[in-house]
């Protein structure tokens, strides 16, 4: 379980989260919805460790790992696989080797594993035959489902997706969403999604947590969320303009 | 209870506290910078491959320029300086005079401005976008150090090609400066290079070879820093690659001169 506590964090000025707490059950998918630029890339930043909070703190199994650094801290990103916003595949490597990539620098398998392993991972995605191909040679679609064959190659127990289905259609959304919905199923990972796919993402998730001036407003079950009576929950589904 | 205004006197030396403050953090972040890729630089593993690809995008890439400007560079010495002997009757020294002004002092210092614009502005460019689109962040989050991947390799290469740059850049220009004093300006082959045994020793070399080492970890330890650490957008990495070369370009400036006034 990822639970969190108390997190806070500024910039400059600007809190961003302001004493955020949230508990993310093992083996769910916990989906973090709320406005943009609300601070939820921030706080998915600190979960995976690349900022450290004001104050609060964040723990995976009882283990505090906001203060940690060096080995410690890579000991545990070593659990971690993390789908980012543009996908941020080295866009000087081929899709193939993006995707072999943390299996030939952390895991160190025999060569032919290492082959059956990728073409296993972007066939799970459906993208057999684009190995050869560079990122800037294939679409947005297909650059998202690069990166979470490589998120998911080294088979790691959680899983964070920042905003996976950005800048696609809608058609391509909802493919993206049940890859993920099918990959879950399969390997059980515990997924932690950063969206505002609002309705789609309650198709998907276990769990939905709303994020709004820094801290988490409601959170349960999708439908929880739907018939919530919280006025900020219900004018974000719902789409209403700011101010009425 | 708010805090009191500062009065008009003190606000000035309230800027310059602050003023102090953020610089002296700035050189700190910049110090803690390069002792984290040194340390990178001499603990496994080593990136062997990321270091080939390093010296081929400074170095290799930066052949032509460097061929190209080190010849016209002793071609204008050779000119200018032959004018200038010629006036003292002292034509014999075109050799060593063209010599010694590239191999302690144009060579390293033009060959280093040159990589500078050509390879330091594209490292930056490089890691600024490989920044603002996250993939130094993946490296991060595969518990895999940018430091090792990016940086060291980098500045471990600038510290192999510029002395190897500067010394094509010697010889290029040495052979401009016979170019044009002996074939179009008519000293004899013997005198010019005869000349230059006698007068350039092994401290003249040694002290362009430090230089253009010293010169290789600038560059790229500026270049590498100001991508690592670029503003947002392409307004930020167009800002870095500036500052970058300029910042670059003025420290080679100034520790050309202090290099040269201690040596």
């Amino acid at each position: 379980m990822i639970k969190i506590e108390g997190l806070r964090k500024s910039f400059g000025a600007q809190p961003v989260l302001r004493g955020l707490d949230l508990e993310i059950p093992t083996g769910s998918i916990t989906v973090i919805i709320g406005r943009s630029g609300g601070g939820k890339s921030v706080f998915l930043k600190h979960l995976i460790g690349l900022l450290r909070p004001d104050g609060g703190r964040v723990l995976l199994d009882g283990q505090e790992i906001t203060r940690l650094s060096g080995k410690a801290l890579d000991a545990i990103r070593r659990r971690y696989g993390v789908v980012f916003q543009g996908g941020a595949l080295f866009d000087s490597m081929r899709c193939g080797d993006n995707v072999a990539f943390p299996l030939r620098e952390k895991v160190k398998l025999p060569k032919a594993e290492i082959t059956k392993r990728v073409e296993s991972a972007l066939a799970q995605v459906g993208l057999e035959g684009v190995s050869q191909k560079y990122p800037a040679e294939v679409s947005g679609g297909m650059r998202k489902r690069v990166a979470i064959a490589r998120a998911l190659v080294t088979e790691p127990e959680i899983v964070f997706f920042d905003e996976p289905t950005t800048g696609l259609d809608p058609v391509l959304v909802n493919t993206i969403h049940h890859l993920i919905l099918d990959l879950h199923r399969r390997h059980r990972f515990t997924a932690v999604m950063v969206s505002h796919e609002i309705p789609e993402i309650f198709e998907i998730a276990d769990r939905v947590a709303m994020l709004h001036e820094g801290r988490i407003v409601e959170v349960g079950p999708p439908a929880q969320l739907q018939a919530s009576q919280n006025r900020v929950v219900q004018k974000f589904i719902r789409g209403e303009p700011e101010g009425t | 209870m708010s805090e009191p205004a500062l009065s008009a006197v003190l606000r000035p030396l309230d800027l310059l506290g602050e003023w102090a403050i953020s610089l002296a953090a700035s050189l700190g972040r910049f110090g803690t910078f390069l002792s984290a890729a040194l340390a990178a630089m001499v603990t496994p593993p080593l990136k062997f491959w990321a270091f080939v690809d390093r010296i081929n995008f400074i170095g290799f890439r930066s052949l032509l320029i460097i061929l190209l400007t080190g010849g016209f560079t002793g071609m204008v010495l050779g000119l200018q300086i032959f004018f200038t002997l010629s006036r003292f009757g002292s034509e014999a020294f075109l050799g060593p005079a063209v010599a010694l002004s590239l191999i302690r002092e144009l060579g390293p210092v033009l060959a280093a401005l040159m990589v500078t614009g050509r390879a330091g502005s594209a490292l930056t460019a490089e890691l600024g976008i490989m920044r603002i689109t996250e993939q130094i962040d993946a490296l991060e989050v595969m518990a895999l150090s940018p430091m090792r991947y990016l940086v060291a390799p980098s500045i471990f290469a600038g510290i192999i090609t510029f002395p190897l740059m500067t010394a094509m850049f010697d010889v290029i220009g040495i052979f401009g400066g016979y170019l044009v004093g002996v074939e179009l300006l008519g000293l004899s082959p013997g005198t010019y290079f005869g000349e230059m045994q006698t007068f350039v020793d092994f401290g003249d070399i040694s002290l362009g070879f430090w230089k253009s080492i010293s010169f290789g970890v600038i560059v790229t330890w500026v270049c590498t820093y100001k991508g690592f650490h670029v503003g947002h957008g392409a307004e930020g990495v167009a800002r870095a690659t500036t500052q970058a070369v300029v910042l670059s370009s003025v420290l080679i400036l100034v520790w050309d001169y202090f290099i040269g006034s201690v040596w």
